[in-house]
């Protein structure tokens, strides 16, 4: 393999050391001889770029006529605990309210907090708790008036090891093989610090600590479960309950006493305060079909109607 | 901006993982930028493509295919467990099979770019004079395609110091075993701890601008010598 090296460029610099898109600046590092463009290259160089100027400005063109943003359509940031309920959510809203597009992006609540707050253009916020919300008020980044507490999240805890003995609960999981626990990062995801406080009231939190695994959100956290990479994890009930998930593994509740509530709210951020449909979404949210969705994906409700206090 | 022992756990662990990929990037990647300069097969067509392609492709398909691989139910995850007792998702093995792969290109591109400027005639001289393949290879290849085989180590070491998505998809954020600087720093900012995540960056910072000037002085020492 040796004696086969091709024989080129011997004597001239490596101007080809590192991969094509990095060549232009390698070829400015080594002052390297380049070529000089005859008169017939500089003429076609010429052409090419008036093409190239004309297809500058239709693609601008293209991306100006493209519909921008109008009053109906709505952008959504959710807590990924949502992701599957937002879907039946999305689609009676949109039956009654046919004109309307939402577009939604899950994700955790910490990340879309940051986000929004150095104004990422969403109109709605649907996070896991209340603190996020509270804050973005704070920060003059999203409408007081219209928070409220739209559903309080439940603790499952779910496996696909057929032998783990669930009707323990969490004690469940000393088991010996139970090697990997998955939670949602206690450090910023509401479910991952209600989990944290479960485990602590069961008196589990030190000795299962070196098992943990963290997901990035809730969803990431079931998916570490759901995918058998982690031999369990406490992740939203309103995942395991889902039509996708309903019949994947087994799950036992984590009593709702044993943690601090995990309180959801929703507020219309600075960006959507003068979407129209962007308030009837709130609306909705609060409306008996809504409850029934969230009632259907283990979510209990809030018992006041209407903004929180 | 006080740079607490979480932050050196975390960065102790980025640089572990960035040394131990590129070793194997150096000891794995040379005979195969060898064996890819020697052939003009399709085949070799075909892996120099796949080998090239974690350039273009996003990281979290790298990480959604090992996450996938890697899982306990499957050969390669379950082999591992038996053999280790441990699970490789969530593993600084799993990481490092992850870097080694996401970092493949920026070692292997440079070494075979470095290895085809070598000139035959040198080679074949000391063919003639009775040298053994591996004599040529030590003696005169490697020597001759020092710079650019020292361009691509320190191009994978930094770009394994720079991932994300692959870590973030396999890795659980353990501290002391994945989560490494990066991710550390993005869990930083989901806290907003901002002061903490400053912290992060500008060491990350700091270390990336001084191996890309490393690169730089490399190379211009290399075109002066010509």
């Amino acid at each position: 393999m040796v004696g086969r090296v091709a024989p080129r460029s011997a004597g001239r610099p490596n101007v080809r050391l590192l991969p094509l898109w990095l060549t232009g600046l390698q070829t400015s590092l080594l002052s390297a001889k380049v070529p000089q463009p005859s008169d017939a290259m500089r003429a076609e160089l010429k052409s090419s770029s008036r093409s190239m100027k004309q297809f500058a400005v239709l693609i601008a063109f293209l991306l100006i006529s493209l519909p921008g943003r109008c009053a109906e359509t709505v952008a959504i940031a959710a807590a990924s605990d949502l992701v599957f309920c937002l879907e039946e959510l999305n689609r009676q809203f949109t039956n009654s309210h046919p004109t309307v597009t939402l577009k939604t992006s899950t994700g955790s609540s910490g990340n879309f907090f940051a986000q929004i707050k150095n104004g990422a253009p969403f109109d709605l916020f649907l996070s896991a708790d209340m603190s996020y919300p509270k804050e973005l008020i704070k920060a003059g980044a999203a409408e007081e008036s219209s928070l409220f507490q739209y559903a309080v999240g439940r603790l499952a805890l779910w496996t696909m090891n057929t032998n783990l003995a669930l009707t323990n609960g969490l004690k469940a999981l000393l088991d010996p093989a139970v090697k990997r626990i998955a939670i949602a990062n206690p450090e910023h995801a509401p479910y991952g610090r209600a989990a944290r406080e479960a485990l602590r009231h069961a008196g589990l939190w030190d000795s299962l600590q070196p098992r943990l695994v963290l997901g990035d959100n809730i969803s990431q956290t079931a998916q570490f479960v759901q995918s058998g990479n982690a031999d369990a994890g406490i992740v939203a009930l309103s995942l395991v309950l889902s039509p996708k998930l309903a019949n994947v593994g087994r799950w036992v509740h984590v009593p709702p006493d044993t943690h601090p509530p995990l309180e959801q709210g929703a507020v219309l951020t600075r960006h959507g305060k003068d979407n129209s449909s962007a308030r009837d979404y709130l609306k909705f949210l609060q409306s008996d079909k809504a409850r029934e969705i969230f009632d259907r994906y283990g979510f209990r409700l809030p018992t006041g109607k209407g903004p929180a206090r | 901006m006080a740079l607490t022992s979480e932050l050196w756990q975390a960065l102790w662990l980025t640089v572990r993982l960035a040394f131990v990929s590129t070793f194997i990037l150096l000891v794995a990647g040379i005979p195969l930028a060898l064996w890819l300069n020697g052939r003009r097969s399709r085949l070799a067509a075909i892996l120099e493509a796949l080998v090239t392609m974690p350039i273009v492709l996003p990281p979290t398909v790298i990480g959604f295919y090992l996450l996938v691989l890697f899982a306990p139910q499957r050969p390669i995850g379950g082999f591992w467990l038996r053999l280790t007792g441990d699970t490789l998702v969530f593993s600084f093995a799993g990481l490092v099979v992850g870097s080694v792969i996401y970092s493949l290109p920026f070692a292997v591109q440079p070494f075979q770019a470095a290895f085809k400027a070598v000139p035959k005639a040198c080679m074949d001289a000391a063919t003639n004079l009775g040298a053994s393949r591996w004599r040529v290879f030590w003696t005169i290849l490697l020597p001759l395609a020092r710079r650019g085989v020292g361009v691509g180590a320190t191009l994978s070491f930094a770009h394994t110091l720079g991932e994300f998505g692959v870590v973030l998809m396999l890795g659980g954020s353990i501290p002391g075993r994945t989560r490494v600087a990066s991710i550390a720093l993005y869990d930083e900012v989901q806290k907003l701890n901002y002061p903490q995540a400053h912290a992060y960056a500008v060491v990350l910072l700091a270390i990336s601008f001084l191996l890309v000037l490393t690169m730089a002085l490399l190379q211009r020492r290399g075109a002066d010598e010509h």
